[in-house]
C-alpha cells in the first residue's frame, strides 16, 4: 500500500512515530476486547487443568508465552503426564496445529513491510489474532503493521494472564467456562459473516463449511481438520479457473469493478 | 518427567507450532513474488478457513445429545442477526454469548 513520506518529513520524526503508534493502538484495543473475555476464562480453564494434572505452576505461564495455541496447550499438557517422549509431542502438535499453514499463505502480502515486527507477528499468529488482522481494516491513516502488532500482543497478554492465574489459583477456582468459550465461535461466525457480505463469491466459503462439516461427521472431532484442510485446498484448486478471475491474487490491488461486475453475473 | 525433561517437551511443542505458522515464509520469502498458485491461494483460502474455525469451534457439539445442538444453532442465529443489524464486532460477540449463557442457564 502506498504511503506518503513527504509530510512526514516535516514534523519532528519522534512525535510522529508515536502519534501513528497511538492512533494503531485505539484501532486495535476495542477489536481484542471480545477476545480478551474469551482469553481470560480459556486460558483459566488451561491454568486449572494443568494445576489438576499436578503439573508445576509455570508450565501454563510458560506454555502461554511461548506456545500460545489453545487447544496444542492442552494436548501438551496432558502429554507432560506421561513418558518423555518429544518427537512425539512434535508431530502432535503439529498435526494440532497445521490449519496455520494456511494462515500463513494468506498473511504473505498482508506481513510484507512490516519490518521488525514481522517475526513477533509471524510467532503470535493464533486463530483469533490472525481472523482479526485478516478480516479487520483499520480505519484510514491507521498504520497496518502497527495495528497489527497490537491486535497480536494483546490477545497474547490476555492469554498468559488467563493461564498464569488459572495455574496459580487453580485449586480455588471453580471456573464456569462453557458459555463463555462461545465468544470465540460468536468470533468466527462474526468474521464468516463479514467475509460473506464482502465477496464477489462464495464458493470457497461454501465449501469450508461443507467440507469440514463432512470430515468432521467422517474422521470424528479430533482427526478430522487435515482432510478438511486437503478438501479445501482440492477444492481451491479445481475451482482456480473460474475463481480467480473474481478474486484475484493476493497482494494485488483488487480488480476495478467494471472488470468484476461482468464476472460476477456468471459466477453466482 | 524431571524440569529438563518438561522444557524440553514445552521446547518441541513451541518448535512445532512456530513452523506450522512460520513454514510459508520461510517457503516464499519476502521480496521475491510467491507463484501465481500461492498468491491466488491467499485470496481463495481465508473464506475457507473461516468456514472450518466455526466448524472447529462446534467439532464436540452432539447433534445426537440431549439438546441436539440447539443451543449453539440458536446462538449462532442470534449472532448473526444482531451483526447483520449493527455491524458491530464486539457487539455481535458479547451479544451472542450472552444469549448463549442465557439458553445454558435456562435449560
Amino acid at each position: 500500500m502506498p504511503r506518503s513520506t513527504g509530510a512526514e518529513a516535516t514534523a519532528t520524526c519522534g512525535e510522529k512515530r508515536r502519534g501513528r503508534i497511538r492512533r494503531a493502538f485505539a484501532a486495535a484495543f476495542p477489536l481484542t476486547l471480545p477476545i480478551m473475555a474469551g482469553f481470560v476464562f480459556l486460558g483459566l480453564a488451561c491454568g486449572v487443568y494443568t494445576h489438576a494434572l499436578g503439573l508445576p505452576v509455570w508450565v501454563p505461564t510458560l506454555m502461554s508465552a511461548l506456545i500460545f495455541a489453545g487447544s496444542a496447550e492442552f494436548v501438551v499438557a496432558s502429554m507432560l503426564t506421561g513418558a518423555f517422549n518429544p518427537v512425539q509431542v512434535f508431530l502432535t502438535v503439529f498435526v494440532v496445529n497445521a490449519r496455520h499453514l494456511f494462515y500463513g499463505l494468506s498473511m504473505l502480502a498482508r506481513f510484507r513491510d512490516t519490518g521488525r515486527k514481522r517475526p513477533y507477528l509471524i510467532f503470535g499468529m493464533c486463530d483469533e489474532t490472525f481472523s482479526i488482522t485478516y478480516a479487520a481494516d483499520p480505519p484510514a491513516g491507521v498504520d497496518r503493521g502497527w495495528f497489527m502488532f497490537f491486535v497480536t500482543v494483546l490477545n497474547q497478554l490476555y492469554w498468559v494472564v488467563g493461564c498464569t492465574l488459572g495455574g496459580v489459583f487453580g485449586a480455588l477456582l471453580d471456573v464456569q467456562t462453557e458459555g463463555l468459550s462461545f465468544a470465540m465461535t460468536a468470533l468466527f461466525v462474526v468474521i464468516f459473516l463479514d467475509q460473506w457480505l464482502k465477496e464477489k463469491n462464495h464458493a470457497m466459503a461454501v465449501a469450508g463449511i461443507a467440507l469440514s462439516a463432512l470430515m468432521l461427521l467422517v474422521f470424528g472431532p479430533d482427526n478430522f481438520t487435515i482432510p478438511a484442510m486437503l478438501a479445501i485446498l482440492a477444492a481451491a484448486t479445481v475451482l482456480r479457473e473460474r475463481l480467480e478471475p473474481v478474486i484475484g491474487l493476493a497482494g494485488e490491488e483488487p480488480a476495478t469493478d467494471a472488470a468484476t461486475s461482468e464476472k460476477d453475473g456468471d459466477a453466482r | 518427567m524431571t524440569t529438563a525433561q518438561m522444557l524440553i517437551t514445552i521446547g518441541a511443542a513451541v518448535l512445532a507450532t512456530v513452523l506450522t505458522r512460520a513454514l510459508p515464509f520461510l517457503v516464499f520469502p519476502e521480496g521475491r513474488p510467491a507463484p501465481r498458485y500461492v498468491r491466488y491461494l491467499g485470496n481463495a483460502l481465508p473464506p475457507a478457513v473461516f468456514g472450518l474455525l466455526v466448524v472447529y469451534c462446534l467439532r464436540s457439539v452432539d447433534v445426537m445429545g440431549a439438546t441436539h445442538g440447539l443451543p449453539e444453532a440458536l446462538a449462532i442465529l442470534g449472532t448473526a442477526a444482531l451483526h447483520l443489524w449493527k455491524r458491530n464486532m464486539p457487539l455481535s460477540i458479547f451479544g451472542g454469548t450472552a444469549l448463549y449463557m442465557a439458553i445454558l442457564a435456562l435449560i
